[in-house]
């Protein structure tokens, strides 16, 4: 067989839904500012509850993006599943015709926290009225799978289709699974993460988060790296990306914005935070590794910030394990102190916003923190400048999950070992 | 891909039997474990009867912290886990813990105790504002999908990649697909790969009752899971799980381990149809069917066994017999084709990793299980479905297929110890 040169998984489209705004204009101008959407919980039926501040997703109007066909079978998360998977087509200008075959475009996604307001419904109908008042929707609603199913068939996409029920870090696990199947063969996967996870029952079920921020000012709510660190804030919305072969982006005319290079996982135990940082620290070395990258390549860090002073200190201290001399160097950033964790779409978000931070040459701050307790260079108060061409991208899950996902700037491979692998 | 993947561990919780010799003796004497669901009263429903495990932790060495903490779906998983791990010789602390995953499959995860709690914090379903101080504790660790395979991989140290994964009703093969590809892909050398579910709730069971998925043949319930016979009428829930070691062959020689078999490919689409619904055509699971044949360098005519999807739905078992014939052409009339869902029921989630236990064992003991309850032919499904009696065969090689919510389509090939290698 002729030496090929290896299939890379490039990122050509981005569509969000959050807190700050739909699409990435609106989002990219708060986040560059450093704004914070972060709002006392505004949702019905959870005035009385003690989670006081979450990252909300305001004037999403779903009947002015999405059919009612769809709308009436689906739970709020597909909702911005499917409306963000449209975002993020015409962002990559990807449409039908550029197709060669269905089973060439794959959807994937992770997802935390399910159908909650749907399921909510139907439970209070079954126990409220009996069995025969549950819809019939409420089984292909409220699984964690309803969203790859739905923009699987909306688009008409019958390519490799997966979802990964994470909770932070299978964001980032769920990009790694498209990048996997473009290099096997698949030509594009449209993936990502949403959560909606601020139904009344759902906010009940994650009181029991210790690290949940009980905070009722949303300056203060979610802080991490000081002293005030106090847990992190909940929030919904999140990211879908359309994610292509680079070939076969660059055939059909779109220019790859960003390549996923590298990626890894490791485990170290639930709410272990101080173990996590040899997780943290591992997973980021192996993500190195695999986008050929060495730690000073790193320009911009993505923080997964949790806003819990011991896991804080773990994540300061895995960069330093991982970079060396570096970390004390490189710039860190956690723009979703502004939007609040939307679970597995946190770090999806911060993957977008890593991609919009590199074509703008410009680090986005971390709103409402300052007085930094950590060795790190957080950026706050307002962007900096800089040209950014590899962006490291960390996310840790509440029942002990570390991902590192590389990005490198449009498809350009690291400079000095260029020669090599072109 | 030039790493290979062994079997050298399967554990089993199912329906009629705890562990693998019992789970096999169930399956070759084609007993059913379908009755009348005790696990809660079920009058009111269209659907009272299910495949439930005759589960007692205790006696499985879970202890009273575990059981309190853990959903009885985990605890199955533990169980399951802890045969494997046996079954396998694994030696954990000779065992690189960072070059070991998990990838662990649920349909519907912690919703059988999220109901649980609902019905005290809502007060019967009496209101939307729930009161959170009636609440237990854990409850947000149901909440959590990402919990089962925080769960397993805690129990037995895992360090590597660790996911869990819900496709619906083809996570148990999706699970298994992907840890073998994270240990052909060099991504781990060693995994823990199955799936659980323990979905006998009243809202699972309505849910499925709204769409008449399930079989209303209460009067008959040890007869009443049918695949491919003509008067099917749905399918039986079911509960379990199945834990499979996956190994690359190399450490797995090395450390002298007893190979039962190799995970020889694995492919997935999705339908873009219908969430509920197949085509009569079956394109897209043949579609998966050529590509994990493909995986395999396999021509369909070297399948030695189908182990059905055999919901017993209608629709389902016609879809997967044109399916079947359409990647196996006329040799899918010369080989058996059953389905163990007519024993132990439909488990959602888990039914696709219990479905590949049965084929290791399978190819281990050379014997193919039976289809129970089939007598009356049906003209859309006119394959040798092995009616009632196991079947001694050479098995060299067998496939495994799942269908599911969403328009997923799954297909894992084994390759027995005389399987043929290009």
């Amino acid at each position: 067989m002729s030496r090929q040169r290896p299939r890379r998984a490039v990122v050509t489209g981005l569509g969000v839904v959050t807190p700050h705004g739909i699409g990435t204009d609106v989002f990219w101008k708060t986040v560059k500012e450093g704004g914070s959407s972060l709002a006392p919980v505004g949702k019905e039926g959870c005035d009385h509850l003690p989670l006081r501040i979450a990252g909300e997703v305001r004037d999403f109007d779903a009947d002015a993006l999405i059919e009612g066909t769809f709308l009436v079978q689906t739970d709020r998360f597909t909702h911005f599943a499917m409306a963000a998977t449209q975002l993020a087509l015409d962002d990559a200008g990807f449409g039908r015709a550029d197709i060669d075959s269905p089973y060439s475009v794959g959807v994937f996604t992770a997802a935390g926290s399910g159908g909650g307001e749907f399921g909510q419904r139907e439970l209070q109908k079954l126990w409220g009225q009996g069995p025969r008042h549950v819809g019939p929707y409420q089984s292909i609603a409220w699984f964690y799978a309803a969203s790859t199913g739905q923009i699987s068939i909306r688009n008409g996409f019958k390519g490799p289709c997966g979802v990964v029920a994470g909770d932070e870090a299978g964001g980032l696990d769920a990009l790694a699974h498209a990048a996997h199947a473009v290099r096997r063969g698949t030509d594009a996967v449209v993936v990502g993460a949403t959560e909606a996870p601020l139904a009344p029952y759902s906010i009940v079920c994650q009181l029991g988060y210790p690290e949940l921020s009980r905070n009722d000012d949303p300056q203060r709510a979610y802080r991490p790296f000081t002293t005030a660190a106090c847990g992190f804030v909940p929030a919904e919305g999140g990211a879908m990306l359309v994610v292509e072969e680079e070939r076969a982006a660059r055939e059909r005319g779109a220019d790859p914005r960003a390549t996923l290079a590298g990626h890894a996982a490791t485990f170290t135990g639930a709410s272990r935070w101080a173990d996590s940082r040899s997780g943290l620290a591992r997973a980021i070395s192996t993500a190195l590794t695999e986008a050929d990258c060495r730690p000073e390549d790193v320009d911009i860090v993505f923080a997964d910030a949790l806003g819990v002073p011991e896991a804080d200190e773990a994540e300061a201290l895995a960069l330093t394990d991982a970079l060396g001399p570096h970390a004390r160097r490189v710039p860190v950033t956690a723009p979703k102190t502004g939007m609040g964790r939307a679970y597995c779409a946190a770090p999806v978000l911060d993957v977008a916003t890593a991609v919009l931070a590199m074509e703008h040459g410009t680090i986005p701050p971390t709103p409402n923190v300052f007085d930094i307790c950590h060795h790190v260079d957080l950026v706050v108060g307002r962007a900096r400048a800089a040209e950014l061409r590899t962006a490291l991208v960390l996310s840790r899950g509440l029942m002990g999950f570390n991902s590192a996902l590389v990005l490198r700037q449009g498809s350009v491979p690291p400079p000095e070992r260029r020669s090599a692998s072109v | 891909m030039n790493r290979r993947v062994a079997v050298t561990g399967v554990g089993v919780v199912a329906p009629g039997g705890i562990g693998i010799s019992q789970f096999w003796d169930l399956l070759s004497n084609g007993r059913t474990a379908t009755r009348r669901i005790s696990l809660f009263d079920p009058v009111g429903l269209r659907s009272q009867i299910a495949a439930e495990c005759d589960f007692d932790p205790a006696a499985h060495g879970l202890d009273h912290e575990t059981t309190e903490r853990c959903d009885r779906y985990i605890q199955f998983a533990l169980v399951a886990a802890t045969e494997a791990v046996r079954d396998a010789g694994l030696d954990l602390q000779r065992t690189d813990p960072w070059r070991m995953g998990a990838s662990l499959g649920s349909a519907v995860g912690g919703t059988t105790r999220l109901e649980h709690d609902y019905v005290l914090v809502s007060a019967n379903g009496a209101r939307w504002d729930v009161d959170h101080q009636r609440a237990e504790p854990s409850l947000h660790r149901a909440f959590t999908p990402s919990t089962l395979a925080s769960a397993v991989a805690e129990e037995f140290g895992v360090h590597g990649p660790v996911q869990t994964v819900s496709t619906g009703c083809t996570s148990g093969l999706d699970a298994v697909g992907y840890a073998y590809h994270a240990i052909a892909e060099g991504r781990a050398d060693v995994c823990l790969a199955g799936a659980s579910d323990s979905p006998i709730s009243p809202i699972t069971m309505a849910c499925f009752d709204a769409i008449k998925a399930t079989s209303p043949n209460n009067d008959d319930a040890a007869h009443a899971s049918r695949p491919f016979d003509a008067r099917r009428d749905g399918f039986v829930m079911g509960e379990g799980a199945a834990v499979l070691v996956l190994e690359e062959l190399g450490h797995a020689r090395a450390r002298g381990a007893e190979v039962y078999c190799e995970i020889a490919g694995y492919a997935t689409f999705g339908n873009a149809y219908h969430m509920t619904g197949l085509t009569k055509e079956g394109l897209e699971m043949s579609q998966a069917i050529d590509g994990a044949l493909g995986q395999a360098r396999l021509n369909g005519t070297d399948i030695d066994y189908v182990n059905a999807h055999g919901s017993g739905t209608k629709q389902n078992d016609r879809h997967e017999t044109a399916a079947v014939k359409r990647s196996l052409g006329d040799h899918a009339y010369a080989i058996p084709m059953s389905s163990i869902k007519s024993m132990v029921g439909h488990s959602l989630g888990a039914i696709g990793s219990i479905e590949v236990a049965a084929c290791v064992l399978a190819l281990s003991h050379q014997v193919v299980p039976p289809t129970a309850n089939y007598e009356t032919p049906d003209p859309e499904c006119d394959l040798d479905y092995v009616p009632r009696v196991a079947r001694e065969r050479k098995l060299r090689h067998v496939l495994s297929v799942g269908s599911g919510f969403g328009g997923f389509q799954s297909a894992v090939v084994l390759r027995g110890p005389e399987g043929r290698r290009q």
